[in-house]
């Protein structure tokens, strides 16, 4: 049997309401959105994902933390996880945009990096 | 150090960076950014959360990471700071005094000024919320400047009060971190954020708001122990019967947003009672000559692609002002807010600037639509000149209507326009 299940698109800043209609896992038709929509829903239905932000302590920086985010967009089920891990990294400064301050989080393959230069403290 | 520039720039956030750029960009030779914090960047520093970037480049940047962005582009430029400065005053002639410890009282003279102080957020004064006065009552983006840059928690049960982007962005962030938010409460009956934000920050988390709900009471001595929340009506009146105590060790605050114009005020901007920011044209000029004002200190946006977008216009007039001796400004025509508008940015235009170029009308809704409306500028005769087609209209998002250089004869002929959000 197929349901229609209705799912608001995070993708841009619109917040489209998709009516998403699907047999188990496989989609039949989503309405109400764009392309980019189109796949949110699929993902969201199978594998929902989010970007990630947070932050890691930093030694000798201009501030003691360096903001950091997930590289990809991050399996919802495991951020919790993701974020316990990110309280116990530490890095020294210098740090650099895009510098990866925990590899291959969780086993995903997906890389958390710093998203601004941290100078070190004068 | 130089005293006399083409362009100073007070503030540098996305506003600020954008419109020192562009100015650099419109040929100004010596600009100069004013910022009164020990880095570039504004409020972006302790906006670590994605979202940025969607509309300008198709990318989903954190906040820092789109500062960066143009940090670098406007150091690459030769664009000059002043950091840790306070800007203490400006006049109509564009004469600037400043204060920093290393220079101490500074007199700069500019061409061009560009406002670009951002806003600030409303308190617990302003909403005069009743109830004793412990600590653990925090504005929102104060709690966010603590957790995100300083590195400290501000409690561990929360209550947030309003619905506003940075409230629910907090929800979020402090679930991340191991705290507790037990309630987000809406005083309005719909939601004062994007959609967006509702789903990724609250929804996900399992996080609860009840909207037409407010707090009441504020409960604790010395340390906040919790919070009185009650049901309103209409008018924002309390319903009986509806009280429930909520215990939490801190409240954050995202009640609304103000442009920051104590500045403004001192060199004789008239500001618009609406928005609380300067009247301003289609350059983003104030009512006085040569003062600009670019971002959030004009009227609150929704989101930084756009403040970034008037910074580039703002930047681009005060650079035209700046190399020419005598200000040529032509007919201006008034836009007013019609049908279901709050307000409408700019407050008049130049129909001029539309020979060659797009000019973006943005506004509010003044009440939601959940339906396809049509936005529309009519001229004093009520015919349309300019029209666009939206999905719905919500007070919390930002309506944008781009003039487009077909309606540039139209618009020559009209004397003032108005612009109405009606159902399709």
């Amino acid at each position: 049997m197929a349901e229609v299940d209705e799912i608001i698109c995070v993708v841009c800043p619109k917040g489209c309401t998709l009516k998403v209609k699907h047999e188990g896992d496989e989609i039949i038709d989503v309405q109400g959105g764009c392309k980019r929509g189109e796949r949110y829903a699929a993902s969201e239905l199978l594998d929902p994902r989010r970007m990630v932000a947070s932050t890691v302590r930093v030694k000798d920086g201009l501030h003691p933390l360096v903001p950091v985010y997930t590289r990809k967009a991050f399996p919802k089920p495991l951020i919790p996880q993701l974020a316990k891990k990110l309280r116990e990294v530490e890095v020294t400064a210098p740090v650099k945009i895009n510098q990866v301050v925990l590899e291959d989080a969780l086993g995903t393959g997906i890389d958390i990096i710093a998203s601004r230069n941290m100078p070190q403290a004068e | 150090m130089k005293h006399n520039y083409d362009v100073i720039v007070i503030g540098s956030g996305p506003g600020g960076l954008a419109a020192a750029i562009s100015a650099k960009e419109n040929g100004a030779e010596d600009v100069l950014i004013i910022e009164r914090d020990v880095e570039l960047g504004g409020i972006l520093v302790q906006c670590i959360h994605n979202g940025f970037g969607l509309e300008l480049f198709d990318e989903d940047m954190p906040g820092p990471t789109y500062a960066q962005h143009f940090i670098e582009k406007a150091e690459g430029l030769g664009v000059e700071t002043l950091m840790d400065t306070m800007v203490l005053d400006i006049t109509p002639d564009r004469k600037v005094y400043a204060i920093n410890r290393y220079q101490g009282y500074i007199q700069l003279a500019a061409r061009s000024i560009v406002l670009a102080m951002g806003c600030r957020e409303r308190t617990r004064a302003q909403i005069m919320l009743p109830g004793s006065r412990p600590a653990g009552v925090y504005t929102a983006g104060t709690a966010q400047r603590f957790v995100n840059v300083e590195g400290h928690m501000p409690g561990e049960q929360f209550v947030i009060l309003g619905s506003g982007d940075i409230g629910m962005i907090m929800a979020r962030r402090l679930t991340i971190e191991g705290a507790q938010v037990a309630r987000v409460l809406e005083i309005m009956p719909y939601l004062t954020g994007l959609t967006r934000n509702y789903v990724q920050c609250l929804l996900d988390y399992g996080i609860t708001l009840q909207k037409q709900r407010t707090v009441n009471r504020i409960i604790g001595k010395d340390r906040l122990e919790a919070v009185e929340a009650v049901s309103v009506d209409e008018k924002w009146n309390p319903i009986a019967g509806t009280k429930e105590i909520i215990p939490c060790d801190t409240l954050l605050l995202s009640v609304g947003l103000i442009p920051e114009n104590e500045l403004s005020k001192k060199a004789g901007v008239l500001l618009d009672p609406v928005t609380n920011g300067p009247f301003v044209d289609d350059r983003f000029m104030t009512s006085v000559p040569g003062i600009f004002a670019a971002g959030n200190v004009v009227h609150v946006y929704d989101l930084v692609d756009w403040v970034t977008e008037a910074g580039y216009v703002t930047g681009k007039g005060a650079a035209e002002f700046a190399k020419s001796k005598k200000v040529k400004a032509g007919e201006q025509v008034p836009l007013k807010a019609g049908e279901n508008v709050h307000y409408i940015i700019p407050h008049k235009l130049d129909p001029g600037h539309l020979e060659e170029e797009i000019v973006r009308l943005q506004m509010r809704a003044l009440t939601p639509i959940e339906e396809r409306v049509r936005v529309t500028v009519e001229d004093e005769d009520g015919d349309v000149i300019a029209k666009a087609n939206e999905p719905y209209a919500r007070p919390g998002e930002i309506l944008t209507l781009a003039l487009k250089p077909k309606a540039h004869e139209d618009l020559c002929k009209a004397s003032s326009l108005t612009v109405h959000i009606r159902k399709r």
